[in-house]
């Protein structure tokens, strides 16, 4: 593989790695006016991903961070045709942010309540708007051969796109209802794995219907097709979303996290496999299309940032590992205050 | 009101009140993971509360620094879509350097100190500390590089219509950046040191916690006092470097016109940009701005007059932003040195302590204005010298950006009257 591909599946390794770390806090977020009946819960729940989150967005910093140096023209064309959605991502993902601290600082039923609505709106509505996004990826952007988007807000909420918004969402409460059933005892968490295994269902159907209507929708199937070894990829996804049913079936929620990790993982690959070497693709003429091969960094940049992120990630991810590993467990009420 | 105006304004907006908190947090981080360092070494529980009292309150600051630090990265790409494109290959290197190798570690690390008080021995949440502050450092080295490169560009060509990375060790090692992160860096202290110091003087005033508060207050005073005179010294060497680098900013900060040896500098003046001259001068010391300049008092300083006019910065701001940075810069090394008299005697001091409560916002507002001169200052350029920042906008509409800089107005009004409320709140109820 060149540099350009290697940076390609790297930029989506990263973009996997985001969805499948804060895929979780995501879910747990949404869950929250589902689950949490009572204060306690709530603060059990928001514990269960307090002291992960934020490691956990800069996965989302890093994604953005090597778009703009590895492909600065899909960083500044995709950026710039998003702005709304973007936007709202933003504003969403400060509001989530600062509820986790806010919240705990007033002993008040109403201020805990606000602190409360805002990481779920800063939960749901990032959910599904990447979901939107990459859909629209997928699908491909009216973009000219300037790089200037011809469209608004709602020519992403088409039906592709709202479909993808559905699945990432469904994905993510999913994979952060069997969280809740790791983390949590009792009460809560019956109710954490009676919601994991009814929103399995509802998974299964949405990504059946994402991989049909994406046959008719995109070309993320030309490179399967071209070499049908990657069905591969495909075959663990699926495996990987049964396994999350096996394993909640068994009681074995830590297994069925992984799995559900696993599909997400699997999910954003399907896609950016299917992608290559496409990165947005121009719905007008497909000469518009930016690709690694023509919005890349210069040769020097691209090799200078891999060996930093060759260095540096794996170290990033033993931390991150260990930092999992020091609030296994269930949340205690050590994790209710400090 | 075009797309430039009104992005302009927003990323002054979201960058302002972003560094309202940074410079907190990177300042404080040391503080507190001194303290808790104290607290390992002699077991002494005065130094744990301290830890987790100034902890508190770098916690409430720190989540508002990270949340809107996230909005800056992006706005490069909505806002400022030409400008990514054309500085990408190093600018965005940079930020993306910044991410995997500092950013990580202070965001995964901090949720260990917040909730890892009884799951790591004394000592490792200390080191955690400490990692921390110096994660946040080593990002503003890398943030401040890239910042560097857009006041002086170096190790690049243009080619393929953009500027392309040709010796990276150049960007690095850019001179500018050097002189700016040792310039923000004590900045930063300082601006800690005035907030532990003011919210000590607050309880100590009251005469409440006074063992507590009078061990922060010399703790925050030392490392004020020291920072404080460094940065006057580096601030020096700082103009000079700028006067070589951008000598527009240098006229515009003084509003020198005419092209002259011994420049002066005037202890009060108003510009008239519109007709080239200052409506009124006062106090005019000759020499001044050459020797600020070039460190002689005869040295030859290029006028206004002597670049075209659409390269020339807003000379009022400029000249606004430096005055009140020096002005600020001067004082705070004085009261420091006032505080070393004190120290032993802190509580029979009221007027200094009052003086040092109402002390709190001046090193904010010296900062702000440091940023001020360094980015109006720079223009009309968006890179020194080879992109305008008229040319840099994203290809977008109006309406777009006029919505979502609102949409920042209420959503950061709004977090920014929370912090303040919270902060204040915590900082008057004192330790556990």
């Amino acid at each position: 593989m060149d540099l350009q591909a290697i940076w390609f599946f790297l930029w989506g390794l990263l973009w996997a790695i985001f969805f499948m770390t804060d895929g979780f806090d995501f879910g747990v977020g949404t869950l929250i006016p589902f689950l949490g009946k009572s204060d306690a819960d709530r603060s059990v729940m928001i514990n269960s991903v307090g002291p992960l989150w934020d490691g956990n967005e800069v996965w989302l910093i890093t994604a953005g961070g090597v778009t703009f140096a590895a492909f600065p023209r899909v960083y500044a064309v995709m950026f710039s045709s998003f702005y709304t959605p973007l936007m709202l991502i933003l504003f969403a993902l400060i509001l989530r942010g600062v509820s986790f601290e806010f919240r705990h600082q007033v002993d008040s039923p109403v201020w805990r309540k606000v602190w409360e609505t805002c990481l779920f709106i800063g939960s749901v509505l990032p959910a599904i708007l990447f979901g939107v996004a990459f859909a629209n990826i997928f699908k491909g952007i009216p973009i000219d051969q300037e790089g200037v988007f011809h469209g608004n807000l709602f020519t992403l909420l088409n039906p592709y796109g709202l479909l993808g918004g559905a699945l990432f969402l469904v994905l993510f409460l999913q994979h952060g209802a069997v969280w809740l059933s790791i983390k949590t005892e009792g009460d809560l968490q019956k109710r954490s794995v009676n919601a994991a295994n009814k929103i399995w269902p509802v998974l299964l159907t949405a990504a059946v219907i994402f991989l049909i209507a994406s046959f008719f929708a995109t070309d993320l199937y030309d490179n399967y097709l071209a070499c049908p070894a990657l069905f591969i990829v495909c075959i663990i996804t699926v495996a990987a979303l049964l396994g999350i049913k096996i394993f909640l079936k068994k009681g074995a929620y830590f297994k069925a996290w992984f799995s559900s990790s696993l599909t997400i993982v699997g999910a954003t690959f399907f896609g950016i496999i299917g992608l290559f070497p496409n990165m947005f693709p121009s719905s007008i003429d497909p000469a518009f299309s930016l690709t690694a091969r023509n919005a890349s960094s210069s040769p020097l940049t691209l090799t200078i940032i891999l060996i930093v992120v060759l260095i540096f990630i794996p170290v990033v991810i033993c931390y991150q590992i260990w930092t999992y590993n020091l609030f296994k467990g269930k949340v205690t009420q050590d994790d209710l205050t400090y | 009101m075009d797309v430039v105006f009104l992005s302009r304004l927003q990323f002054a907006a979201a960058t302002m009140f972003h560094f309202l908190f940074v410079p907190l947090t990177l300042g404080l981080s040391v503080l507190v993971a001194y303290m808790e360092t104290k607290y390992v070494r002699t077991g002494d529980e005065t130094y744990l509360r301290m830890t987790k009292f100034w902890g508190k309150l770098f916690l409430i600051n720190f989540a508002i620094g990270v949340v809107t630090g996230i909005t800056l990265e992006f706005q490069f790409g909505t806002n400022w879509s030409r400008y990514s494109e054309f500085v990408g290959d190093i600018f965005g290197s940079l930020l993306a350097i910044e991410a995997t190798a500092a950013f990580f570690l202070e965001s995964t690390l901090i949720g260990v100190w917040v909730f890892g008080w009884n799951r790591l021995s004394k000592r490792a949440h200390a080191i955690v500390m400490w990692l921390v502050a110096a994660a946040g450092n080593i990002s503003a080295i890398w943030i401040l590089t890239a910042n560097g490169w857009m006041q002086h560009p170096v190790g690049y060509t243009i080619r393929n219509g953009r500027a392309e990375l040709t010796d990276f060790s150049a960007v690095v090692f850019n001179k500018f950046s050097i002189l700016e992160f040792f310039h923000m860096l004590p900045a930063a202290f300082i601006l800690a040191a005035f907030f532990v110091m003011g919210i000590s003087a607050y309880h100590l005033l009251k005469k409440q916690h006074v063992d507590l508060f009078t061990r922060s207050f010399k703790m925050a005073l030392v490392f004020g006092l020291i920072f404080s005179i460094f940065i006057v010294i580096e601030g020096d060497m700082h103009g000079v470097h700028v006067t070589k680098t951008q000598p527009a900013k240098l006229a515009a900060m003084e509003a020198h016109w005419e092209t002259t040896t011994r420049a002066p500098i005037h202890l009060f003046a108003i510009p008239d940009e519109e007709n080239e001259r200052n409506i009124i001068e006062i106090g005019t010391l000759p020499g001044l701005l050459s020797l600020l300049g070039y460190h002689d008092f005869d040295a030859e300083v290029k006028g206004l007059k002597d670049f075209p006019k659409d390269e020339r910065p807003p000379v009022l701001i400029t000249l606004i932003a430096f005055r009140g940075m020096v002005g600020l810069g001067t004082l705070f090394p004085l009261l420091m040195i006032i505080g070393l008299f004190k120290r032993n005697r802190l509580t029979e001091s009221p007027l200094y302590l009052r003086v040092m409560l109402y002390a709190i916002p001046l090193p904010y507002i010296a900062i702000q204005l440091g940023w001020v001169l360094a980015e109006v200052g720079r223009q009309p350029w968006i890179v020194y010298g080879i992109m305008k920042t008229s040319d840099a906008a994203s290809p977008i509409a109006v309406s777009q950006v006029f919505t979502s800089l609102i949409a920042f107005i209420l959503v950061y009004g709004l977090l920014g009257a929370v912090a303040f409320y919270l902060i204040i709140k915590n900082a008057r109820k004192g330790p556990e």
